[in-house]
């Protein structure tokens, strides 16, 4: 087993549930990786929702929590505030942040508290077995679109920026490297940072929406549809039709709740 | 202030619900605005951070509790509060705090329902939810005040619990109790328990004691590397729902902890029992024209007597039972369709009589109303 595995998976709960060619994995070791570079794994908080990348914080050698389907912000802030040192990260998919947790997600966003979130999306309901999610593209089939969706998904980074994120980027499980150095930006930010990654999925998404694709065809069609951010600001709209941008989408700095928490606190606001 | 430390006001019964939480140590608070319950979020965005706790007003009831179990991990003592459809939004999140013993406390400042129902209005209709709202097999604690005092002292007394016992803890107030303003003794000397980080050697997190109970409660990023599961798990916190025993073992113990340690819980108080004939049972604001009924009745040279829970769940069989021994009637009068008065009956097993006393629409029982009850039980009345 590799130094960074050994030193930061907790082995008694190995072997990991995620399906093979299952892009979470590569997700999981960047974000180990970052964590080893920053040397913070006694300052981590992970938090984990529900649906296959709920299961990341499990796999670490760190204080986590499974919490329940969406409620992992909530509960990554009411962890935040109480020691504001700590640095919480909260994984979670695009059902748990978008769908059933959405209210939770833009109102953390609004509030600017320093979390970092990390979305992986699959673009489907893996873990029930391939239902139509928030990002499912209009079209597409699943097990509750037999008949495509009829449905537009959600641009995940989009509304986190609307909603007052303060550190925004977007990559894919094809680019383990700029992943690390996201993960490590984010969790610096000291605001809410949002990270969203596109994953492939083989048996659930390539199987439904992707007609049948195996995971290195599916990871090579991701890749095909994503463009950098500097490269996107040269296009036109007709050639950016059906394409998603990619890198850091958005930063800027406002108040962040826990310090305008420890202002009242301290009675400069009272 | 007193000497002792003490201090008396005039105060309602949900600011007396936020200065007992205090008193208590909580120091985290995360709410939503609902009738009647809102002072109590006011108060904390008040007082909380002058004691240097958190208060949050969150997006939602969903949102608050989630909030409670973070920042209990977060080594805070931590409460919610709310109302109605505000409580049933939490339910899931009740559900995850029993599964995996997290000590807080929910105020539920009971109002009329169901659905939006009566928002300004009393009732005593969530008693079930408080004990049944979750799925699954679960216990937790739940305890009704009946004045703005036991507010104070039911609320230390409920963090207390929830320490002890790593469950979640109701206190079951209601708009009555919510809104009276009335004298109440608050400080002194308190009994508080403190919140202890357990040894690390050779630590389980959720490896039980004897009585059941987990011992201590650790904070995240003190060097437990803990794993907290909502999903059926071992006694080191690791997922065990695909295994039938361990699960098994699990929920049986969430529930034993609490059942079997009834005794430690109990909290009664018996008015002219010893030779009563009748007895009211009897908790939260209508205990309070139960109390005045008994006095009349006794006046008149009726043998009527009280038995007021402030503990209801987990439920006092054996008082009941022993009290069905030596009582010819039992008289619950509830604010709701008649629930409580089932236990009552199940405890009862047919000893004695019970008659079920229930009002719907928001109104509290007059003391004539439950003294013409006890009558009727004295002339051989109505049973039900």
């Amino acid at each position: 087993m590799n130094r960074i595995a050994e030193q930061y998976l907790r082995q008694e709960t190995l072997p990991m549930i995620f399906c093979p060619g299952c892009g979470d994995g590569t997700v999981l070791g960047a974000f180990l990786r970052a964590v080893d570079e920053m040397k913070i794994s006694d300052q981590l908080a992970l938090v984990g929702g529900i649906g296959c990348s709920g299961w990341m914080p499990v796999y670490v050698n760190a204080d986590a929590i499974h919490t329940l389907h969406g409620r992992a912000i909530p509960v990554g802030i009411g962890l935040k505030v109480t020691r504001p040192e700590r640095k919480v990260v909260v994984f979670t998919g695009d059902g748990d942040a978008i769908g059933i947790g959405g209210n939770h997600f833009i109102h953390a966003a609004r509030r600017n508290v320093d979390l970092t979130v990390v979305m992986i999306n699959n673009s489907i309901y893996g873990m029930t077995g391939g239902q139509m999610a928030p990002t499912t593209p209009s079209g597409a089939t699943t097990q509750t679109s037999p008949y495509g969706n009829p449905e537009q998904p959600f641009d995940a980074c989009r509304l986190a920026e609307a909603a007052g994120a303060t550190y925004v980027a977007r990559w894919t499980a094809g680019h383990p490297r700029q992943l690390v150095k996201a993960f490590k930006e984010a969790i610096d930010h000291p605001g809410f940072a949002f990270i969203e990654v596109v994953t492939q999925c083989p048996v659930q998404a390539g199987r439904y929406i992707k007609g049948g694709m195996d995971a290195p065809e599916f990871l090579a069609d991701i890749r095909k549809s994503v463009v950098p951010v500097a490269q996107a600001e040269r296009m036109t709209p007709e050639e950016l039709a059906g394409k998603t941008r990619i890198g850091l989408l958005h930063r800027s700095q406002r108040p962040e709740l826990t310090q305008q928490l420890a202002a009242i606190r301290g009675g400069e606001k009272r | 202030m007193s000497e002792d430390g003490r201090t008396v006001r005039i105060i309602q019964g949900n600011e007396a619900t936020v200065e007992g939480a205090i008193a208590a140590g909580c120091r985290f608070f995360a709410g939503y605005p609902i009738t009647p319950a809102s002072e109590i979020a006011e108060l904390m965005s008040r007082r909380l951070p002058r004691v240097g706790g958190t208060f949050l007003q969150m997006e939602d009831e969903i949102a608050s509790i989630n909030a409670v179990i973070g920042a209990t991990w977060g080594g805070a003592k931590a409460c919610t509060a709310s109302s109605g459809p505000g409580i049933s939004l939490m339910q899931e999140g009740v559900g995850y705090a029993a599964e995996t013993e997290t000590p807080c406390v929910i105020i539920n400042v009971m109002r009329g329902g169901p659905s939006t129902g009566q928002p300004t209005l009393s009732s005593q209709q969530d008693v079930y939810q408080a004990r049944y709202g979750g799925h699954g097999d679960f216990e937790i604690i739940a305890l009704a005040p009946s004045s703005a005092q036991e507010a104070y002292d039911l609320t230390i007394k409920a963090f207390n619990l929830a320490e002890e016992f790593r469950v979640p803890v109701y206190v079951l107030s209601d708009e009555i109790v919510g809104h009276t303003r009335e004298r109440v003794v608050m400080g002194g000397k308190l009994e508080v328990l403190e919140r202890v980080a357990p040894s690390k050697d050779g630590y389980k997190p959720f490896a039980a004691g004897p009585d059941g109970l987990l011992r201590g409660m650790p904070a995240f990023n003190d060097g437990y590397r803990l794993l907290v599961e909502g999903q059926h798990h071992d006694e080191r916190g690791i997922r065990a729902g695909d295994d039938i025993d361990k699960s098994a073992t699990l929920v049986q113990r969430l529930n034993d902890k609490v059942r079997q340690n009834i005794d430690r819980i109990v909290d009664i108080e018996r008015i002219d029992l010893d030779d009563a004939e009748v007895a009211i049972v009897c908790y939260g604001s209508t205990a309070r024209p139960a109390m005045e009924a008994v006095q009349t009745a006794r006046s008149k040279g009726i043998k009527a007597g009280a038995l007021r829970l402030r503990a209801i769940w987990p439920f006092p069989d054996a008082v009941l039972s022993e009290l069905a021994d030596h009582t010819k009637t039992l008289i619950v009068p509830e604010m709701n369709i008649g629930k409580l008065v089932l236990e009552v009956q199940r405890t009862a097993g047919g000893r004695a009589t019970v008659v079920g006393l229930p009002r719907l629409g928001g109104a509290l029982h007059t003391p004539e109303e439950i003294e013409s009850a006890i009558i009727d039980a004295v002339k051989g009345g109505k049973a039900q």
